[in-house]
């Protein structure tokens, strides 16, 4: 239907993830107010079960493109294959997470179709019989909304996290098969091999996030937080000063040059606050600033403030956790 | 080999932004502009391309006159070719507009090999025009680059390192492509004196919506699909809570408040 809201289901080498289902339970919203379908769409080498499963978390429809030439994730062919489902059913709206991969396909796809797009959206509203898409710019500064009047579909990539994760029910979806052929000589890019990161940081997904900055003083002072962290079942972020200063890698790197994130808590530890550092992390649920000077602008920006010496205060933390939680 | 690198001049975030709120763009009166801090990666990408593999470069970039100063610093850095898109039609274009005119010049200019962009500017934000770029040229798409393992004009080849959610992943593709690079990839170098002076003497040649065969109805404000229709300075965040007292004190304190959050697993 015209004005179906579809979700595109992300995932990597067919392996199921709830994330992957995370943008259906906006969808759902979306589709309820234009009183039209909530659908899926995945490509894949072999995606039956991503396509059940999508049902279970709400999509009334799944639109599969399968072959062998989607195996290994490729930006290139997986947008050829969605600009062809989403110019052959024209919905009103196609989400995408804004992950590396969602960006990659939305991105590609818009270009196919001719359209620009809304990238790393943090709210989705109906408002005269279109979507409007809200993002920050300007590192975070500024919020601006788009709409794209032209573009059937409208395209955004969403932020991760953004929106609620749908509970997942006993629904069933139908499937319905496209036939895409791509031939692999056709896709220009080969998977040669995949490098799993040592430390495996996924600060992205993480739900929380303890963060250091110059104020750490040294690589060791990470070492700490790495033990707040994995004491939480969190990840490890950084400031540019503190990837600048050689304390610990740029992937860990958080604010405007780094990665944006949505925690549901985020610890700020020996960072003052600057603007670009903000960028990445101000839409987190709730942030903890831990900082010995009282008129750091990180507190401005702070659920929870502690004005004090990290060195003291996360140790104690740790403490009171470890009694707490029987850990 | 030829390689292109497309710059982009971005106000500088250290200084203040300045907005015209009813008219939904910036105002660039009395604002510092600096060249897209991911965009100094991709020139010394280029310039490390053409010295490892010989080639020569141009450096590309859309924007008002005074986005030639982005195409200077670049010539003070040795490229060798510039141009700057520049039109009134151009003017509040949206992403697929920026990537399609600057699809035209890369055709324009002619038989390029590869094409360095960065990852994402910082004002606009979207970190979309590479991967459109690519789709529109029909070049290879490589994006989230940290590292450029090798490349074979002869062959035709291109082998690089993506960094993706977990892990590194290594992509090989053939030539032409589009590569967006990521932070880390290298150390970007600083003009010279000597640089910097015969720079300031070449002149900078400009490509109209006509020289490059755009069709005015899909760029700038007018054509854009995409419009911003809103303007907000967020609302700042409710002003957080001191938690004071002995350091014993506020530890538990602050323990609790995280732990009813029902967040920790
Ligand atoms: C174009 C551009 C892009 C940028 N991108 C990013 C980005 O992506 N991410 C980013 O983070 N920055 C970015 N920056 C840099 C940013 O402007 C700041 O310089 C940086 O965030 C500062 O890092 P910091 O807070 O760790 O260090 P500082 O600003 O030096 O702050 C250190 C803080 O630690 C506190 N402190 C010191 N000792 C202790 C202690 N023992 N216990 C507790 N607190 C202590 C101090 O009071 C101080 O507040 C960017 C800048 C530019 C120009
Ligand atoms: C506040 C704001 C919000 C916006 N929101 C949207 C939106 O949601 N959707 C949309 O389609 N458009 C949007 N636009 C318009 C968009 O920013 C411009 O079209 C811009 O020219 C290209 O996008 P970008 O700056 O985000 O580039 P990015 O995709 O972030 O840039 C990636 C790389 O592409 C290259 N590049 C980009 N622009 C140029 C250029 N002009 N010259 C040379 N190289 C360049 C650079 O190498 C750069 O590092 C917005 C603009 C503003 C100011």
């Amino acid at each position: 239907m015209a004005n179906d809201v579809w979700v595109y289901i992300e995932h990597k080498e067919g392996a199921i993830s709830p994330m992957s289902f995370e943008l259906l339970g906006i969808g759902k919203e979306l589709a309820a107010g234009f009183g039209s379908n909530l659908c899926a769409f995945v490509i894949g080498a072999g995606v039956d079960d991503l396509a059940k499963e999508a049902g279970a978390y709400g999509a009334a429809k799944v639109y599969a493109v399968e072959g062998d030439v989607f195996k290994d994730f490729r930006g290139e062919a997986y947008a050829k294959a969605a600009a062809f489902l989403l110019d052959k059913y024209k919905p009103e709206v196609a989400l995408f997470r804004a992950t590396t991969m969602g960006t990659d396909v939305a991105a590609a796809a818009a270009a196919q179709l001719g359209f620009g797009l809304c990238t790393d959206t943090i709210g989705l509203a109906i408002d005269g019989g279109k979507v409007k898409m809200a993002r920050a710019a300007f590192g975070g500064n500024f919020s601006v909304s788009v709409v794209n009047e032209k573009a059937a579909p409208q395209i955004a990539t969403v932020r991760p996290k953004a929106y609620a994760m749908p509970e997942k029910g006993a629904g069933t979806a139908e499937v319905v098969k496209e036939s895409f052929a791509l031939a692999d000589a056709d896709v220009a890019t080969k998977v040669v091999e995949f490098l799993a990161s040592a430390s495996a940081v996924n600060l992205v997904e993480a739900d929380i996030i303890v963060s250091g900055g110059r104020g750490l003083g040294n690589e060791a002072g990470f070492a700490m937080l790495q033990q707040l962290a994995d004491m939480l079942g969190g990840a490890v972020g950084a400031s540019r000063a503190a990837v600048d200063s050689e304390w610990i890698p740029y992937e860990h790197q958080v604010g405007q040059t780094g990665k944006t994130v949505k925690p549901k808590i985020y610890i700020a530890c020996g960072i003052s606050g600057a603007i670009q550092h903000l960028a990445g992390m101000r839409t987190s649920d709730c942030i903890v600033a831990i900082n010995k000077d009282p008129d750091a602008p990180i507190f401005k920006a702070a659920t929870f403030g502690i004005v004090g010496d990290y060195k003291e205060v996360v140790p104690k933390m740790i403490e009171k956790f470890k009694g707490k939680l029987g850990r | 080999m030829k390689i292109a690198v497309c710059l982009k001049q971005v106000p500088d975030t250290e200084a203040e932004v300045k907005w015209d709120i009813p008219k939904g763009t910036l105002s660039r009166d009395g604002m510092d502009s600096i060249t897209n801090p991911f965009d100094e990666f991709a020139l010394e990408e280029a310039l490390l391309t053409k010295e490892n593999y010989d080639g020569e470069i141009i450096a590309i970039s859309m924007g008002p006159e005074g986005a030639k100063d982005v195409l200077r610093n670049a010539l003070a850095l040795t490229v060798d070719e510039t141009a700057l898109c520049c039109d009134d039609a151009f003017a509040g274009s949206d992403t697929y507009a920026t990537a399609y005119v600057l699809a035209s010049a890369i055709k324009k200019a002619g038989d390029v090999d590869v094409v360095f962009c960065g990852k994402q500017s910082t004002d606009g934000n979207t970190g979309v025009v590479g991967a459109e770029l690519a789709a529109i040229l029909g070049f290879s798409q490589l994006t989230q680059v940290g590292k450029v393992r090798s490349i074979d004009a002869g062959a035709k080849k291109i082998v690089v390192e993506r960094a993706v959610e977990g892990g590194i992943e290594v992509v090989e593709a053939k030539l032409p492509a589009v590569v967006s690079v990521i932070k880390g990839i290298n150390e970007p170098r600083l003009p010279n004196l000597m640089g910097i002076r015969k720079a300031s003497k070449i002149d900078i040649p400009q490509w109209s919506a006509g020289d490059l065969g755009v069709d005015t109805g899909k760029v700038g404000a007018a054509g854009a699909s995409t419009k911003v229709v809103e303007i907000a300075v967020p609302p700042p965040r409710g002003a957080g809570e001191i938690l004071k007292g002995e350091l014993e004190e506020v530890a538990n304190m602050i323990t609790d408040k995280l732990i009813d959050l029902k967040v920790i697993k």
